[in-house]
């Protein structure tokens, strides 16, 4: 096909990603579960890139998760989203970076729902002026962190240490990326590559040399389900839709999985260890599991950074096989030690196996 | 009060169902449809036949709780809907009228609003590591249990700035800010719908034999969150 039809084809895949001066919104569980990733996202864009990327202290949740566990009405979520932008637009910034996959898919509904219901918007900017006396802007810009290192992955790639590519056999590591819902199921048009093809993660494990894996259950949820994981007896649907995922990829023998969501890589790696406990069994090489990544974690392993700086010792599963695939020099003495050096205690068991 | 009616006045009903032909593609999509005995087909179908008695059975059951919000089945309809926004639609107004009380699953909105819910108001966050305690989340592992024995030492070592003054992961939010939030659930009906669901829960767990003279019954919640009758899955 001639280059202009390709990119009229593919025209309804794109997205507009801004090129500076974000607004930073954090995410609820990357902060409890993966703080090191938004760390590493904010280094790697203020050291590697220098850009200008912006976090006011003031910024709370979205409320997404209790907005999806029908817990919050719509138009408090309308209302606190508003706030966020009002923080944004009193900074002086129009593009939104958000870390977290459930708030992107809510920043997109509600700008959307304000573009179908003029008169919801009228109302929230009421309610927030009754409520705080701020104003706002919608943001011209909505990124998803991840649309960022994808955009510029190649710059990132340009300043590599090491590359998605097992220094034994000089073959590319075989990568599984997990998209997350709620970045591209409701709007396609809002996710690089869309529902149908997104490629935001999958631009950067082929940019980085990795090759991705394309597995019969590739879109299907990780099982999150908001109130089916908060419950603790609703749990087995959490686990049974992670099982499903990994029993589909188990024969591709992916080396690392790598996840958009925050929520996702918490539970691709912790229902692991659970499904060995209950059944034994395991997915990984040797009786091991699957590495589970982040985004900013895979970047900042690309980029040389330290695995425990980027706090790869959070995870159950252990992450050391890929290191050794790509390896990466590290060690493993001051996987558990704190600031000073010192060591944490020490977990019971490290891994699913 | 005519519950088509006033689900018509959610503006997601009017946004996840706009004609649905039954055509069921949204229950091959859906992960809850493999998992629980579960139709996101059939919700539609109901709601869109305006049957007032089908709709009240609806509000009152476990099924409108056993979608996880994935909205996996928005990108698949062919006519743009989205059973999604339906259950929610329908779950809100399960919780304003009290019928959630009446199913094992609808009764768990007590426990997710004692922990998500006042977290955001009283924290700023939907989660936070003081409430992922290892025995209420085994899942989380060893590696949850050492994190969460030893909370300050491991964010610092990862640059978070656990319950820290000014920026960074895990900061702790500012007063004023958690008042503004408190306010916004003041005026745009948040701590109505928490009221909501302790007045009607309160209520629910008396009238199956629990008691607490402080009024915040610690065992119906322990009940709600532990209890499965295993009656919920695809057979």
């Amino acid at each position: 096909m001639k280059q202009e039809g390709k990119i009229k084809v593919w025209q309804d895949y794109q997205k507009e990603i801004a090129d500076d001066h974000y607004f930073y919104v954090r995410s609820c569980i990357r902060q409890n579960f993966f703080p090191g990733s938004e760390q590493t996202f904010l280094k790697i864009l203020r050291e590697e890139l220098n850009k200008d990327i912006y976090e006011n202290p003031h910024h709370t949740t979205c409320s997404g998760i209790g907005y999806h566990s029908d817990v919050v009405p719509f138009e408090t979520i309308q209302t606190i989203v508003a706030r966020q932008f009002a923080l944004m637009t009193e900074a002086g910034y129009q593009n939104l970076a958000v870390s977290c996959i459930t708030s992107f898919g809510i920043y997109n509904e509600i700008i959307e729902t304000w573009k179908e219901f003029p008169a919801e918007l009228e109302k929230i900017r009421n309610y927030l002026k009754a409520a705080t006396g701020r104003e706002f802007e919608i943001p011209q810009n909505v990124a998803h962190a991840s649309d960022i290192v994808y955009k510029f992955r190649e710059e990132i790639y340009a300043r590599k240490k090491y590359s998605l590519i097992n220094q034994q056999t000089g073959k590319p590591l075989k990568i599984v990326e997990h998209i997350g819902c709620h970045y591209s199921k409701m709007f396609p048009s809002k996710g690089v590559g869309g529902a149908e093809f997104p490629y935001v993660l999958a631009g950067m494990v082929e940019s980085w040399g990795g090759e991705v894996v394309d597995y019969p259950e590739r879109r299907h949820c990780c099982g999150f389900g908001f109130r089916q994981y908060l419950v603790m007896s609703n749990r087995g649907y959490s686990v049974s839709n992670s099982k499903k995922k990994f029993e589909s990829m188990e024969p591709f023998k992916p080396d690392a999985i790598v996840c958009n969501c925050p929520g996702c890589p918490m539970f691709l790696d912790r229902w692991q260890y659970v499904i060995e406990e209950m059944e034994g069994k395991t997915y990984g090489e040797n009786g091991q599991g699957i590495p589970v990544l982040t985004y900013e974690e895979m970047a900042g392993l690309v980029l040389g950074y330290n695995p425990w700086d980027l706090g790869l010792q959070m995870h159950q599963t252990n992450c050391e096989p890929l290191f050794d695939k790509m390896g990466i020099e590290y060690d493993p003495e001051l996987k558990y030690a704190g600031k000073d050096g010192n060591l944490i205690g020490h977990p019971s068991m490290v891994g699913c196996g | 009060m005519e519950l088509y009616q006033e689900l018509t006045k959610d503006i997601r009903l009017a946004e996840g169902l706009k004609s649905c032909m039954n055509c069921g593609v949204c229950t091959a999509i859906c992960p809850a449809a493999e998992f629980y005995d579960y139709d996101p087909r059939i919700i539609a179908g109901i709601v869109q036949s305006k049957d007032e008695k089908k709709i009240e059975e609806l509000l009152k059951s476990d099924v409108i709780w056993y979608c996880g919000e994935c909205m996996s089945c928005k990108t698949r309809c062919p006519r743009g809907n989205c059973p999604g926004l339906i259950i929610m639609a329908l779950r809100s107004l399960s919780q304003r009228l009290g019928y959630f009380t009446e199913s094992e699953k609808g009764r768990q909105q007590l426990a997710i609003k004692r922990v998500v819910g006042e977290n955001i108001v009283n924290k700023g966050y939907c989660i936070v590591p003081e409430t992922l305690v290892p025995e209420m989340h085994p899942e989380l592992g060893p590696v949850g249990e050492w994190i969460y024995e030893n909370k300050e030492e491991v964010y610092e070592r990862v640059g978070a700035n656990y319950n820290g003054e000014g920026v960074g992961a895990l900061r702790k939010i500012p007063q004023e800010s958690l008042d503004e939030i408190s306010r916004i659930f003041e005026l745009t009906g948040g701590f109505d719908l928490f009221e909501k669901i302790e007045t009607f829960s309160k209520t629910k767990a008396k009238s199956m034999g629990f008691s607490d003279p402080k009024e915040i019954y610690p065992d119906y919640v322990n009940h709600i969150f532990t209890t499965n009758n295993g009656k919920h899955n695809r057979q």
